[in-house]
């Protein structure tokens, strides 16, 4: 996404307003952001706090994510509530940390565009665990025979191709 | 006392590990963050789900011969004796009600219970050993597994209370000692390309000022989104290229009229350190950092570098405290910290 007011440099401040029900969106650069003043970045002003620590930075971010005025949107307000252990996602902006693990279900709009931030990406390719993560193992393995499946297709080895083929078949009748 | 004994007791296990491309790596870590389905994260848990915690995962971890050390059973003196170890953070100390740590028979590796996750599988290697620290943290995980539902979803990975951790909650980290770029003046301009890759540094300056830091660590900050084997690759190839930066500066050093301000410098500092009578861990620190170079570099012969190593440990207040045996004021302190030094340096010499 592109700045909206100088269409030269990538959005990276988004501010959602809600005025009298109405909802406007604005996305722009960190420079156009600083000149129209709505530089969320004021809002920082970590740097300056003598207890100054990870997670005020990442409250920090947060708040340059949602801009100050987010706090009114009623998206925020009444949705964003975790059920499980009842964290809204006001406390997280305050502290940095989730309630419990079905938070990031509760938040998951919310803390996308974070995870996206910090990480640069959104999805796990890592370890999964054995049994916890049973079909999810199971989906992981038969992602990476299509992957070979196709490879063996590229190479007309059609003989492994097909003992590959019957791999993800098998797999596919334990995820049943 | 029987000082050979006593310190091979309080310095931490893994020290005595063989130390790979140690005259530059100090050591190498892994953190793996994990926590349990059904129970909040320890800030928003109650006491019940604590001790839960802390009863599965020893349970879980029966047949593995760890040890557990409850922080609300032991004093202030012997829980800032683990920090010093490397075996707890100093974040555990704040609250150490329901806290505790789960240490295996060689203490090589920590896992604490109810820190910022319900678990924080720590292993701990000398040198540059990443694979050998995410080898065997893996193993353990792997044995919680079996045991315990953990927090996991298919797309976010393992689910942490900080979402900096989350996907692998892997931290992997390597500490160097950067003694020879930094008098070249060119520690900056070398590690200031690490965050462009996705890696932090930071300077670790012990209790002293900028100028005692020649120690730093590299670690990932990205943990979502990319594979174990990546985020540890990455690291070893960075720590790598930073070796060989270090080693050349070292060469050139030592090829230069620099050389005899160089040996005067270790020489000095080893001397300080072997014959003062009062020390503060501050000073001692300085002076370790310039030995620890001179023994490197081979201007210090007398000394062996496992023998500098231990001493890092051996300057911390809490170790010496247990060392002599008793709570000192910080002027006992600074007078049995140079007795031990002394005698540490003496022990193993011829």
């Amino acid at each position: 996404m592109w700045c909206e007011r100088c269409k030269q440099r990538p959005a990276t401040v988004h501010v959602t307003k809600v005025v009298n029900n109405h909802k406007t969106e604005t996305h722009l650069c960190a420079t156009c952001a600083q000149e129209s003043g709505v530089d969320a970045g004021k809002e920082l002003g970590f740097l300056f706090e003598p207890n100054f620590s990870f997670h005020n930075l990442l409250a920090s971010l947060l708040e340059n994510e949602f801009g100050p005025q987010s706090a009114i949107s009623p998206y925020q307000t009444k949705i964003e509530k975790c059920a499980t252990c009842g964290l809204t996602f006001t406390d997280f902006r305050k502290i940095g940390l989730l309630g419990c693990a079905d938070c990031y279900q509760a938040f998951d709009k919310s803390l996308g565009p974070l995870l996206r931030r910090v990480h640069g990406h959104l999805s796990h390719t890592g370890k999964v665990p054995k049994r916890t993560g049973g079909k999810v193992r199971i989906k992981k393995e038969i992602a990476d025979l299509r992957r070979k499946l196709q490879e063996a297709i590229g190479r007309e080895a059609y003989e492994e191709a097909a003992q590959i083929r019957d791999e993800i078949r098998a797999k596919e009748e334990e995820l049943k | 006392m029987d000082h050979k004994k006593k310190m091979k007791e309080l310095l931490p296990g893994w020290l005595h590990r063989p130390a790979p491309e140690g005259d530059v790596v100090v050591s190498s870590r892994i953190r793996l963050a994990r926590n349990l389905q059904g129970y909040s994260f320890p800030h928003q848990a109650d006491e019940q789900a604590l001790e839960s915690v802390i009863a599965k995962v020893e349970r879980a971890l029966k047949k593995s011969a760890f040890t557990l050390k409850r922080l609300d059973g032991i004093g202030q003196s012997d829980r800032l004796l683990l920090v010093e170890q490397y075996l707890i953070s100093p974040d555990l100390l704040k609250n150490p009600a329901h806290r505790g740590v789960m240490v295996n028979s060689d203490q090589t590796v920590a896992i604490m219970l109810n820190e910022e996750d319900h678990i924080r599988i720590q292993s701990i290697h000398p040198g540059l050993a990443l694979q050998e620290a995410w080898d065997e943290a893996n193993r353990f995980d792997d044995v919680l597994e079996a045991e315990l539902d953990y927090a996991y979803a298919e797309k976010a990975g393992y689910l942490t209370t900080c979402p900096t951790n989350v996907g692998t909650g892997l931290r992997a980290s390597v500490m160097l000692h950067l003694p020879a770029l930094q008098m070249v003046d060119q520690v900056k301009k070398v590690l200031s390309v690490l965050p462009h890759v996705g890696l932090s540094v930071r300077g670790i300056y012990g209790e002293g000022t900028e100028s005692t830091g020649n120690l730093y660590q590299i670690s990932n900050q990205v943990t979502l989104g990319l594979t174990e084997d990546e985020i540890i690759g990455k690291i070893i190839s960075v720590t790598k290229q930073v070796m060989d930066q270090e080693r050349s500066a070292r060469e050139a050093l030592l090829a230069k009229e620099s050389r005899l301000q160089l040996e005067d410098r270790v020489r000095r500092a080893y001397g300080l350190l072997s014959e003062a009578r009062l020390i503060s861990s501050e000073e001692a620190f300085k002076l370790w950092n310039n030995v620890l170079l001179g023994v490197k570099l081979g201007l210090i012969p007398e000394v062996s570098v496992e023998q500098v190593n231990e001493l890092f440990f051996l300057i911390r207040p809490a170790i010496l405290q247990h060392i002599v045996g008793k709570d000192l004021t910080p002027h006992e302190r600074d007078y049995y910290r140079a007795e031990v030094i002394r005698k540490h340096l003496q022990t193993k010499r011829g």
